[in-house]
């Protein structure tokens, strides 16, 4: 009995070291965060568009069919990496909607022209109040959202290759059944 | 110079103490009214900034840090309550927001655990004092083998040596 | 070329630190004086190839070869001298060199100055301090090069972050890892009585003065990094609970108990076992700080860059030192109680009691520290532990801390006289109410303040009342209790300094917590800011150009005629902007000033603080690093001072605390 308490050190140091090591063995980002909203109705919300005459986005557009959703900058470097591949996989059939966060429409316009836009339609949050309410962090965010508009996964950061293939598109095959 | 190294360099915040020069609140963002001020400051001092490595959005100069300092006000101008503000922000990132975590069951052995740990010591140490108290009361008889180191330590200190016994 | 021989020098050190870490454990085992013997050159020359390397490295730092990865990764040939020489440690593959280097140092040092050790308790110690030296050599050696070439090499280096580029930096991490690394020596000094099997009084005072060492080292290293964030950081944060300062933090509650538990071992011959499992847990608590600033487990503002790979590597490390001295431990340490007999209520008491506290203290910043890392794992939700955490759990331990820190002193060994010593303190209680009462309703402040104040006030003059009940003064002749002080042990006094250090810091850092004001607002040329009963008369705003970096100096005049210019740099090299606070320090507060944005109508953005008693918080500091001097230069502790060994096994008179 004695001597299994001066097993305790090591049985505590043994736990510990599982403990460092399981997130580098599994390769956790330390600063990712889940969202809270998954399996949530998207938030409502009502923004204005690019221009005078293009219509903005509203919530209730993304209910109905599986859509992506992009959060981006026209300032943001990883959005202007990832808009080649948004923009074929729009082409490919796939609906996304853009959040234009904390832009200048002029800037944005501008940035869409140059690269391409992939959106369907692009609602304008000048002070970033709609992106808090989705619980954004950071540009470029990506939301999927199922038929019942509701926020089924989000991916923090640009878009991928990798992640398009294997993560999102899969992802709105499975919400289209 | 490979990508992962400038990443690497630009990465490195400092060996020790080197955040962001700070400098958060800005004095247009302030609320006329004092004690509403007093209470956005107290309450954005709890408020993780999501975007900084590890500091409090009162305390961080990032654009996210801002809009939530302003979230906050707007929220405290519009008459919501120190919590009701907490837990806006909680619907939206998470109890990860929160500097203080909240006390649920799953941060129980967080909040409870060192007062535990402090009791369970003072009850061993108590426990320890308590056998040793008894042991010394019935000391028990010497062994025929420890007689006769016993005997040889004696003789030894007779002869004027103190080297350990050992 | 230069930087090839500190690369082979490297080399060269780990060969013998191989050597160093086996050949005197088999000597020792076979009683092979020869074979032992051969501990001491050998550390001695792994700390000088160790030091051909660093040297190397530094004067590729000096003469910017940026044909250095690390060089140019880190450098610049426009930076002034002092930082291209601090620049050296202030990124992952230099302060790693660094903290091998100060390991080699203190083996050395064991080497040098440990010729009244026992030739296997010196062996065995020199070769497991050379076995944590293969470990971390192997590190740098094999995934942290800091003599790593580039080709071709850049015309010029990437530069080192400007908040880096500060005395801060000169100053900050060699003391912490002096004192952090400083550790290793009692770790190996209680692996080493693990194998021998037996811990003594001797083995007490022979490791006492190593702690203590490390523990004033460190004591300073930690105060030199809040004093740089204090200043550095704009906005007069001095403490956030950030996991990289928990990492230093916790070596230093485990080794100031590690301190106090050695005192009862040396006096009493007691607590053995506890006192070399703290010796395990308190380096162990430094690798671990070493891994978490490294690995990228963690988020915090002070991290290294992340690298997994080499987070592996050192969680190996890790787990191979401490796990084989936990079993060792497990092994060897049950067969080694006994010791004298003490009441509850006696100084051993007092000092078992500091021991329950300091640990759970430890225990709780590990367990803020880490358990959003496990509880990820083991449920995948995340949650933040931060200040306000450690402020309601790791202060209430620390009350009760303070108030028997009061009384300690005061108890007799063996079996103490609580009513007695409490009678004594009656000056100290009176005087702590009456503190804590007028804080309370004189300035209206909260009841925080007032148990904070209360408590700085009980300890500092139950300190002054031991030691003029150690010289009996008053009850004597003056010149009696002169006498008297004159000839008390410099331990005595230098516990006495620590403790009204802490005392001290307390006072500080309650007042700067509950008693400092700020104001934030734009401000013009000729513009008054209301501060505190303080009036700044803000001048303007003037461009001044440094060494490699452009600055507008925000102009603070006080009525004083005392200028305060607070600096808005910018480096052209590294792209970035730095905030230099201007920071005029007097006892009772310091006036801190910092120029903020433009607003673009001729106006600033400017934010004053008048900072309550900050200078308290550093000359507490300051009075516990002083008092650990002071003991270190008690003749009867000092390092190689008590001659033959037969001498030492008496351990009747000796030590911090030393009161009868």
């Amino acid at each position: 009995m004695r001597r299994l308490l001066f097993l305790l050190p090591l049985a505590v140091v043994l736990a510990l070291v599982g403990a460092l090591a399981w997130p580098i063995l599994e390769g956790r980002d330390p600063r990712a965060l889940p969202s809270v909203l998954l399996d949530k109705p998207v938030p409502a919300f009502d923004l204005p568009g690019l221009a005078a005459d293009t219509g903005g986005l509203h919530s209730d557009e993304l209910s109905g069919r599986p859509v992506l959703v992009n959060v981006f900058a026209s300032w943001c470097a990883p959005c202007r990496q990832e808009i080649p591949l948004l923009v074929q996989l729009s082409a490919e059939g796939v609906p996304i909607y853009g959040i234009a966060y904390k832009d200048e429409p002029a800037a944005t316009r501008k940035f869409l022209a140059q690269l391409g836009d992939p959106y369907r339609g692009v609602g304008v949050d000048r002070d970033g109040r709609i992106a808090i309410e989705f619980g954004v962090y950071g540009v470029p965010e990506t939301y999927v959202i199922d038929g019942a508009g509701r926020i089924r996964h989000r991916h923090v950061g640009a878009v991928t290759e990798d992640v398009a293939r294997r993560t999102l598109l899969p992802l709105l095959e499975e919400l289209s059944k | 110079m490979t990508g992962r190294r400038v990443l690497r360099a630009a990465a490195l915040a400092a060996v020790l103490f080197g955040a962001l020069p700070a400098g958060a609140v800005q004095p247009d963002e302030m609320l006329r009214d004092p004690a509403l001020e007093q209470r956005a400051r107290e309450l954005s001092a709890g408020v993780r900034c999501l975007v900084c490595q590890n500091q409090s959005i009162d305390d961080s100069n990032a654009d996210l840090a801002r809009d939530l300092r302003k979230l906050v006000r707007e929220r405290l101008l519009a008459g919501d309550t120190d919590q009701q503000v907490l837990d806006y922000l909680t619907a939206r990132y998470g109890p990860f927001v929160l500097l203080e975590p909240p006390k649920t069951r799953s941060t129980w052995l967080l909040w409870y655990g060192p007062f535990a740990l402090l009791a369970v010591g003072a009850a061993g140490v108590a426990a320890a004092a308590a056998l040793r108290a008894r042991r010394r009361a019935e000391p028990e008889p010497l062994s025929a083998e420890e007689r006769s180191r016993l005997e040889a330590l004696l003789s030894d200190e007779a002869a004027g040596t103190n080297e350990d016994p050992r | 070329m230069i930087a090839e021989l500190g690369h082979v020098a490297l080399t060269v050190a780990l060969m013998v630190a191989l050597l160093q870490a086996t050949v005197p454990l088999w000597g020792a085992a076979r009683g092979d004086t020869g074979l032992t013997g051969f501990a001491r050159p050998a550390a001695l020359v792994q700390f000088g190839a160790v030091a051909i390397a660093f040297g190397a490295l530094t004067h590729a730092y000096l003469v910017s070869d940026f044909s250095l990865v690390n060089v140019a990764s880190n450098s610049h040939s426009a930076k002034p001298l002092i930082y291209k020489l601090s620049g050296v440690w202030g990124n992952h593959e230099g302060s790693m060199l660094l903290w091998v280097l100060i390991l080699a140092l203190f083996g050395a040092a064991v080497a040098a100055f440990g010729g009244n050790l026992p030739d296997g308790l010196r062996a065995r110690t020199l070769a497991v301090q050379a076995m944590i030296g293969v470990g971390f050599l192997a590190f740098i050696l094999f995934t942290s090069n800091p003599f790593e070439r580039l080709s071709p090499a850049p015309i010029d280096g990437n530069g080192l972050n400007p908040l880096l580029q500060d005395i801060g930096l000169a100053l900050h991490p060699p003391m912490l890892y002096l004192g952090y690394v400083g550790f290793s020596t009692t770790f190996s000094f209680a692996v080493a009585a693990l194998l021998e099997g037996r811990v003594d009084p001797a083995w007490a005072r022979w490791v006492r003065p190593w702690a203590l060492a490390a523990w004033t080292m460190l004591t300073a290293g930690i105060a030199l990094g809040s004093g740089w964030a204090y200043y550095e950081l704009g906005w007069g944060g001095w403490w956030f609970w950030d996991p990289v300062e928990n990492a230093s933090f916790m070596p230093w509650l485990a080794g100031t108990a590690l301190l106090h538990s050695a005192i009862v071992v040396e006096k009493r011959g007691a607590l053995k076992s506890w006192t070399v499992l703290l010796a395990l847990v308190a380096f162990s608590f430094s690798l671990l700080g070493t891994f978490l600033v490294r690995s990228g487990v963690l988020t915090s503002v002070h991290a290294f860059a992340v690298d997994p790979e080499r987070g592996m590597f050192i969680l190996g490390l890790l787990a191979v030192a401490i796990g084989a001295s936990f079993i060792l431990y497990a092994w060897r340490a049950p067969s080694m109680e006994g010791g004298g007999m003490f009441r509850p209520i006696s100084r051993e008491g007092g000092l078992v009691l500091n021991n329950l506290l300091m640990s759970t203290a430890a225990a709780t910043v590990l367990i803020g520290t880490l358990y959003p890392l496990a509880l990820e794992t083991v449920t995948g939700e995340k949650v933040s532990v931060g200040a306000p955490y450690f402020e309601a759990t790791f202060v209430p331990i620390m009350v009760p801390m303070i108030l028997a820190l009061g009384v300690g002193p005061l108890l007799a060994w063996k079996r103490g006289d609580l009513a007695g010593a409490l009678g004594r303190l009656w000056v100290a209680a009176l005087a702590a109410v009456g503190i804590g009462l007028s804080v309370l309703y004189l300035r209206g402040a909260p009841v925080g303040a007032a148990i904070g104040f209360g408590l700085a006030v009980w300890l500092a003059v139950s300190v002054i009342t031991e030691w003029a009940e150690r010289v009996r003064l008053f009850r004597i002749p003056l010149g009696q209790s002169v006498a008297r002080a004159l000839g008390l042990p410099r331990s005595a006094y230098g516990m006495s300094l620590a403790h009204l250090g802490v005392a001290v810091f307390i006072m500080g850092a309650v007042g700067e917590t509950f008693f400092s004001s700020e104001v934030v607002r734009f401000a013009g040329p000729g513009d008054r800011i209301e501060i505190a009963d303080r009036t700044l008369t803000f001048e303007g705003v003037i461009n001044r150009n440094g060494p490699n970096y452009e600055a507008e100096v925000g102009v603070f005049v006080l009525p004083s005629g005392d200028r305060l210019e607070s600096e808005r740099r910018f480096y052209p090299v590294e792209g970035q902007r730095t905030t230099e606070a201007a920071i005029r320090s007097r006892p009772d507060a310091d006036v801190y000033a910092v120029l903020g944005e433009p607003a673009g109508d001729g106006r600033w953005t400017v934010r004053i603080y008048v900072k309550s008693l900050v200078m308290w918080l550093w000359g507490g500091c300051g009075l516990m690093v002083l008092g650990g001097l002071v003991s270190l230069a008690d003749r009867r502790l000092r390092v190689g001072a008590p001659g033959p060994r037969r001498a030492s096994w008496r351990p009747a008179h000796a030590g911090v605390g030393d009161a009868d």
